[in-house]
C-alpha cells in the first residue's frame, strides 16, 4: 500500500493529539496500517506539538525534513515554521488564527505577517488551503473544535486513504459523547471550506 | 475497567508504546512493579498505577530508582514476577544494586525497564544504556515497534526467568512515545505472593561468595549467549552481498530505505533485538556472505566494536562502518531521511528522493519555549530569593523538575545543574570554594530522591548555604505522580504513610528552617532575607500546591486578576515575572482572565498597585 505521511503541528492545547487518534482510529477500522509518534516530556502548556502519522506500508513512526505529503498546521506561525518537512508535491492546510507566542507578548520576537506567510507556503509546495478554522470552530459551538475543523479539511483533500466515514465512527469512538454532535458539524464545516478554496 | 485489560485475545488496539509494554507485562504475568517517575518511562508506570488500583497488580512509586530497583529485585527473590521502570539516567541511580543482583540473581522472572532519550526530548544527557548490559554482564533485549515491544516483555520474562537474571529490556523515546496496532494475547492470572527461603551462602553477598557468584554469573552469560544465537529477535531481512546490521528504531529507518532504495536483492538486513551477549556466531556467519558492512545505531557503536572484533577474530577483512564523520553520528537520535542518505552514499545507490525546500526566505519566527505555567509558586519564590538576594554576588545550583525552567530570564535562576540531588551536594562544594552566597533550589519530589544526604552533609560539614525547597506536593514535571511527602487521602487512596518536609529537615538538624508560603511576597522575601544571612545551612520550605495538581485536585479557584487604570505601563510585572497570562493589547499590559489563577504575585509587586481582582461582573 502507497506510504502517506502526515505531519500535524499544534500549540499545546489545541487538540493535536486528539485528532491524531481519532486518525489512527480511523485507519485501524479502514485495515490500514498506522504508526504515529508525538513529542511530549518539556512540550508543556504553550509549546509546540507535534505529531507524524504514516500510513501504509512503511516501519517508521517519524517524517524527515522534506518527507511530508501534507502537513495540517492549527497555528499560522507554527505551519510557517514546519514548512521544512515539505516538498514541492506536498498539501498543506493551515489555520489562519493566530495564538501569540508569550516571547512575542513580552517583545521577544516578531509574530510573521500572515499575507507574506501565505504567499511563502504557496510558492514552495504543490497546494495551500488557508482558512480561519477558529471562527468555524465557533460556528459549530464549539471553540476548542479547531482540530476537528482541520480533520474535516484535511479529509476533503483526499491525501489520505480513509472516508468520511470511516472518521465519523472514529469520531464517535474516540470523542467525549456530549461534544460529537459539534464535532461532527466542525468537521463538517472544515469539510466544506476546503472544498471551497 | 481499564483498557489494558481488556480480555480479547487476537483483538486489535491502538496503543502508546509504554501502554503496549505495560500490556505485554500484564500478559507476562507480571504481579509486581516499582518505579521512580521519568520521562520517557513515565506512561508506563501510570498503566500499573491504575491497573493496581483495581487488580491484584502491586505498584509503587518508590522515593527513587535504586529503591525501585530493590523492592523489585527483592520480590522476584520470592519468586514474584517483577519489573523496574526508569528512564535511562534512573539506571545511573540504581546501578549499584543492578551490578550485585547480577551475581545474586533471581527467582521469578524480572525485567528492568530503561528508557533512553536520543536527542534529550527531556533529559540532561543521551547515555547509551546498551553499555549497562556489558558492563553488569546482563541479558539485554531491545524492540523496534510498538507491536514488538507489547510481543517482547513476554519474552524477557520467560529469558529471566530461565536464566534466573534480571533482563534489561532498552527502548527510546521513540518507541515510548510511538503509537502502533497491537494484537492483543491472553492475561494469565498474576501471583502476587511468593515465598522466600534463607540461604545466604547464594544470597550474602560477602566475598567469599560473590567470588563464586561471579562464576556463576559467567555460566549464566554463556548460557544467555547461546539462547542469542537462535534467538527469533535477531533475524535478517532481503538478500545480496551487502550488508547492515542495525537495532531498535534504527531498524525501521533502514527497512524503509532498503526499500525506498529499491535494494531488497542488494541488501542483506540483520536485526538485532537480542543485544547483549551480541550472538557472535551469528554475526561472524552474516559477515561471511557480505562485501562490505554498514552499522546503523543510535548512540554509541556499541554494535560496531564488537562486529569488528568478531571479525578479527574470524580474519574477515571486509570493510565494516558505522560512526565517521561521513557517516553516522553519535549524537541525537537518527531520523529516516538521515538513514538512506548514508545507505545510499556507503553502497552507491542513487537516491532520488524529493528535494529539500529553500527556506532561505522565510522570516526568523518567534520562539515557544517551555515555560513555567501561568500561576506556578516557582515564578513567586525564584522572584522573591531574587530580590532578597539583590545586591549579593550569588551562585545558584538547581535541580531536576519544572523549576529548571527558573533558568530562563526574566528569572534566571539557575546556574548550575547535573543531576537528581545534584543542588544541594554541589551547594556545599561552590560553598567552600567561594566567597558568594550560595543558594540552592530543589523540588519536593527531587528532595526525597535523592536531597536528602546532601542535606545531612551539608550540615555534617558544616557548609555555608541556603537550599530552597519548592514544594508544590507533587511530582509535577512528570505529570503529578505521588511522592512520600504527599497527603494520599486527597486522592481518596488509602493505605499510604506520609513524610512531611519540615521534619525531616529539622531531624537532620538544620539549625535554620523557615517556611514560607510564597504568594505572600514580602513577607516571603523577608524570611528568605533572614534565611541567606544565616551563617551555616539554612533551608526555606516554600510550599504551595502546583497550580495545574490544583485543578486536579478541584481545589477552590481564585479569582484571576486585570490591568486596572492606574497603570503606567513601566511593564514591571511583565519584564519581572513573565507570566505567561499576561500579553500585550495595543501596547498595553493586559492579563488573560482565563490562564490567570489568581496567585496575586503581580498585583503585590505593581508598584503603582495597578493589578486588581476581576469583578464577578465584569
Amino acid at each position: 500500500m502507497e506510504k502517506k505521511r502526515l505531519i500535524i503541528v499544534a500549540v499545546g492545547g489545541q487538540g493535536n493529539l486528539l485528532a491524531s487518534s481519532v486518525l489512527g482510529e480511523a485507519a485501524l477500522l479502514a485495515g490500514i496500517p498506522i504508526r504515529m509518534s508525538e513529542i511530549h516530556g518539556m512540550a508543556q502548556r504553550g509549546g509546540v506539538v507535534e505529531s507524524a502519522l504514516l500510513f501504509g506500508d512503511a516501519k517508521s513512526t517519524i517524517i524527515s525534513d522534506g518527507e511530508a505529503d501534507v502537513l495540517v498546521g492549527f497555528e499560522p506561525a507554527e505551519t510557517l515554521r514546519a514548512l521544512g518537512r515539505c516538498n514541492a508535491a506536498t498539501v498543506v492546510i493551515t489555520n489562519t488564527a493566530p495564538l501569540m507566542p508569550f516571547t512575542v507578548n513580552i517583545g521577544q520576537g516578531v509574530y510573521p505577517d500572515l499575507g507574506e506567510l501565505r504567499k511563502l507556503i504557496q510558492q514552495k509546495t504543490a497546494r495551500l488551503i488557508a482558512f480561519n478554522a477558529a471562527a468555524l470552530a465557533k460556528e459549530a459551538d464549539n471553540v476548542l473544535g479547531v482540530n476537528m475543523v482541520l480533520l474535516g479539511a484535511l479529509i476533503q483533500t483526499g491525501v489520505l486513504p480513509l472516508t468520511v466515514d470511516q472518521v465519523k465512527e472514529a469520531m464517535t469512538r474516540k470523542t467525549k459523547k456530549r461534544f460529537l454532535e459539534s464535532n461532527l458539524k466542525a468537521f463538517q464545516l472544515g469539510f466544506d471550506a476546503a472544498e471551497a478554496a | 475497567m481499564h483498557k489494558l485489560l481488556t480480555d480479547d485475545p487476537g483483538g486489535k488496539m491502538m496503543l502508546l508504546g509504554n501502554e503496549a509494554i505495560a500490556r505485554g507485562a500484564l500478559e507476562a504475568g507480571m504481579a509486581f512493579a516499582a518505579t521512580y517517575p521519568g520521562t520517557p518511562s513515565s506512561e508506563l508506570s501510570l498503566q500499573f498505577f491504575q491497573i493496581s488500583q483495581e487488580s491484584d497488580l502491586y505498584f509503587e512509586y518508590s522515593t527513587n530508582e535504586k529503591v525501585a530497583f530493590e523492592v523489585a529485585a527483592a520480590a522476584a527473590n520470592t519468586g514474584v514476577r517483577s519489573m523496574a521502570i526508569m528512564k535511562h539516567v534512573g539506571l545511573n541511580v540504581a546501578a549499584d544494586a543492578l551490578m550485585t543482583l547480577a551475581y545474586v540473581g533471581v527467582k521469578g522472572g524480572m525485567v528492568v525497564l530503561t528508557a533512553d532519550d536520543p536527542f534529550m526530548f527531556s533529559s540532561q544527557n543521551e547515555q547509551d544504556n546498551r553499555y549497562y548490559a556489558k558492563l553488569s554482564g546482563l541479558p539485554m533485549v531491545e524492540p523496534s515497534s510498538v507491536a514488538e515491544a507489547k510481543d517482547l516483555v513476554p519474552y524477557a520474562f520467560d529469558l529471566s526467568a530461565k536464566l534466573q537474571e534480571p533482563v534489561l529490556f532498552r527502548t527510546t523515546t521513540r518507541i515510548n512515545h510511538s503509537t502502533g496496532v497491537v494484537e492483543l494475547g491472553k492475561i494469565p492470572p498474576r501471583h502476587p505472593k511468593g515465598d522466600f527461603k534463607k540461604d545466604p551462602l547464594n544470597l550474602v553477598t560477602v566475598p567469599a561468595v560473590s567470588r563464586r557468584l561471579h562464576v556463576k554469573l559467567l555460566e549464566h552469560y554463556k548460557e544467555a549467549q547461546t539462547l542469542a544465537e537462535t534467538s527469533e529477535t535477531n533475524f535478517i531481512d532481503g538478500d545480496g552481498r551487502w550488508g547492515i546490521i542495525c537495532n531498535g528504531v534504527s531498524y525501521n529507518y533502514v527497512s524503509d530505505a532498503v526499500a525506498e532504495l529499491n535494494s531488497k536483492d542488494k541488501i542483506r538486513v540483520l536485526r538485532i533485538g537480542f543485544s547483549h551477549p551480541m550472538p557472535a556466531a551469528l554475526i561472524k556467519d552474516f559477515l561471511k556472505g557480505c562485501d562490505q558492512v554498514l552499522i546503523v545505531e543510535e548512540g554509541e557503536p556499541y554494535m560496531e566494536e564488537a562486529v569488528k572484533a568478531m571479525a578479527q577474530e574470524e580474519g574477515l577483512t571486509l570493510p565494516i562502518r558505522g560512526k565517521a564523520d561521513d557517516l553516522f553520528t553519535r549524537l541525537y537520535e537518527y531520523n529516516p531521511a538521515q538513514v538512506r542518505g548514508c545507505i545510499s552514499r556507503y553502497f552507491g545507490i542513487k537516491d532520488d528522493s524529493p528535494e529539500m525546500l529553500d527556506l532561505s526566505d522565510v522570516p526568523e519566527l518567534p520562539q515557544r519555549p517551555p515555560t513555567l505555567c501561568a500561576g506556578c509558586s516557582h515564578r513567586a519564590t525564584f522572584h522573591e530569593v531574587r530580590k532578597a538576594a539583590e545586591g549579593l554576588a550569588t551562585i545558584y545550583p538547581t535541580d531536576i523538575g519544572c523549576y529548571t525552567l527558573g533558568l530562563l530570564p526574566p528569572l534566571s535562576a539557575a546556574d548550575f545543574l547535573i543531576c537528581m540531588g545534584s543542588s544541594v551536594g554541589t551547594a556545599g562544594g561552590f560553598s567552600e570554594t567561594t566567597d558568594k552566597k550560595v543558594i540552592a533550589f530543589i523540588g519536593d519530589s527531587t528532595f526525597f530522591h535523592s536531597g536528602i544526604p546532601g542535606l545531612i552533609n551539608g550540615v555534617f560539614n558544616n557548609h555555608n548555604f541556603t537550599l530552597v525547597i519548592l514544594d508544590n506536593g507533587t511530582t509535577a514535571m512528570t505529570g503529578h505522580q505521588p511522592h512520600p511527602g504527599v497527603d494520599m487521602s486527597r486522592l481518596n487512596m488509602e493505605g499510604y504513610g506520609q513524610v512531611d518536609i519540615e521534619a525531616v529537615v529539622r531531624a537532620i538538624g538544620v539549625p535554620h528552617v523557615t517556611v514560607i508560603k510564597p504568594y505572600k511576597v514580602q513577607k516571603s522575601i523577608d524570611a528568605i532575607k533572614e534565611a541567606i544571612a544565616f551563617e551555616g545551612v539554612s533551608v526555606v520550605i516554600s510550599k504551595e500546591v502546583c497550580a495545574l495538581y490544583a485543578n486536579t485536585l478541584k481545589l477552590p479557584k481564585r479569582k484571576p486578576f486585570r490591568v486596572g487604570e492606574k497603570c503606567v505601563d513601566h511593564k514591571d510585572c511583565i519584564s519581572s515575572l513573565a507570566c505567561p497570562a499576561f500579553y500585550i493589547w495595543n501596547d498595553r499590559v493586559r492579563i488573560d482572565a482565563n490562564l490567570c489563577t489568581g496567585c496575586a504575585v503581580c498585583a503585590q509587586i505593581c508598584p503603582e498597585k495597578a493589578i486588581l481582582p476581576v469583578k464577578k461582573s465584569a
